[in-house]
């Protein structure tokens, strides 16, 4: 059973990342990502949105009959968004001034309709929850990602305000990579966000591709290089 | 009949989805209910530090409460009032103009000499990088205003250095300090022209000084 759920979570943060691999929810991410904190921020939101819209639907997959699902799971997802909208306005504040705008995309991000989808309306409740948890960790992750190499290139600081979401706890995340920096516009604005995402995704390929090879070679240990 | 067969059933999709609906608005109106009083109190205390900003200094009434209702320059204004033993000292009021993206929104400070204690930009939608330099954590330029009135510098010199006037504009931005400009003198005019009501004084001594 537990390897269901290593499976899961190794699918969910890398293989199929929800931006890296399946190329989804590309609305919030441009739009989100000029900070590494607002990554994080809209990454979380996402994520608890994920993680209970999978297990409500999960939990009903039985009832609900294949003709209505659609208008079913879109109304149980705007609820679920509209529920962290309105608790994120009235006690966090500070971060629905900076994501507030963005929150009520998250209804639009086909992710959250494709998990449903895809893995909760066929699995039980635990590992529907699993899926949703680590589906939004990986979007989390690809998000604060993007949004560090945008802050950094473009401003030089990274995770600024970062106190506005955690706290005043964690306002040693706030840091200033390049002292005297200038900016680089380019990256805080979209097309920066474009450049990013497109050579992140460059990265993992080169990656994987280097596992794969590595793989092979260690799955074949007598194999001689071959000369062609 | 098992709950295959029913599911099939054209009446089980009507109270499938207004199960549904019944539900999730049920949700919904619990949550508003829930948040309302500490949205509010966000709100407010967003409100209130706005206007220590640009007001500066102690007084003894709650903003919040004493405002008035006027027709200002861009449609109604709320005018938020601070009084000091009964005297109307201060007021703060919103401001908007047009920038290179869109609306700007001001809030102004303004004493009852007629000088401008403060103004910030609270909301706005300019370039980062260029236009946002109207921000008070980007650039001291909107610190520029603090102390002038609508006698100085003289009206015609209320403008940015370009239009010749006094005030700086950005490389590459010159819309966006404009609009703020603009809305402040904007906001200076609207104080002249409702003196006497904004001041909340009929005494015939403060007629005379208008």
């Amino acid at each position: 059973m537990s390897n269901i759920y290593s499976r899961i979570s190794k699918e969910s943060l890398w293989d199929n990342n929800i931006v890296f691999a399946q190329i989804l929810g590309l609305c919030p991410t441009m739009a989100v990502t000029s900070s590494a904190t607002n990554g994080l921020g809209m990454g979380l939101a996402t994520t608890a949105v994920l993680l209970t819209s999978n297990m409500i639907i999960s939990s009903i997959r039985n009832i609900v009959s294949e003709e209505v699902r659609i208008p079913v799971y879109i109304v149980i997802i705007a609820t679920l968004v509209t529920l962290v909208d309105v608790s994120m306005n009235a006690w966090a504040h500070g971060l629905y001034k900076v994501l507030g705008l963005y929150i009520a995309l998250i209804v639009a991000n086909c992710a959250v309709l494709g998990r449903a989808e895809a893995f909760a309306a066929k699995n039980p409740v635990l590992p529907s929850g699993m899926d949703g948890l680590m589906m939004g960790l990986g979007f989390t992750f690809a998000l604060t990602t993007i949004g560090a190499v945008r802050e950094i290139l473009g401003a030089g600081t990274l995770f600024a305000d970062a106190h506005l979401l955690l706290g005043q706890a964690f306002s040693f995340m706030e840091l200033k990579i390049i002292p005297n920096y200038k900016g680089f516009l380019l990256m805080i604005l979209p097309p920066g966000g474009f450049l990013v995402l497109g050579f992140l995704i460059a990265g993992k390929r080169v990656i994987d591709r280097n596992r794969a090879q590595r793989a092979v070679v260690a799955a074949t240990p007598d194999a001689e290089p071959v000369a062609s | 009949m098992n709950l295959e067969q029913l599911r099939g059933n054209l009446a089980y999709q009507g109270v499938l989805l207004g199960g549904t609906a019944l539900l999730t608005t049920a949700a919904l109106a619990l949550a508003a209910r829930a948040t309302d009083a500490d949205i509010h109190a966000a709100e407010a205390l967003d409100m209130k530090q706005s206007f220590a900003v640009v007001l500066p200094g102690q007084y003894d009434n709650d903003l919040l409460k004493d405002t008035l209702q006027l027709n200002g320059p861009n449609g109604e204004v709320t005018v938020y009032r601070a009084r000091r033993a009964g005297q109307v000292e201060a007021l703060v009021y919103k401001v908007s103009g047009n920038g290179y993206a869109g609306v700007i929104d001001c809030i102004m400070g303004i004493d009852r000499s007629g000088h401008i204690t403060g103004v910030r930009v609270i909301k706005h939608k300019e370039t980062p990088g260029l236009g946002d330099k109207i921000e008070a954590a980007k650039n001291s330029w909107i610190f520029a205003f603090e102390g002038k009135s609508l006698g100085d510098p003289a009206a015609d010199k209320w403008a940015v250095k370009k239009d010749g006037g006094v005030f700086d504009q950005f490389a590459g931005a010159t819309i966006t300090p404009r609009g703020v400009v603009k809305a402040v003198k904007g906001g200076l005019e609207f104080f002249e022209k409702n003196r006497a009501q904004l001041l909340d004084v009929s005494a015939p001594k403060e007629i005379k000084h208008e």
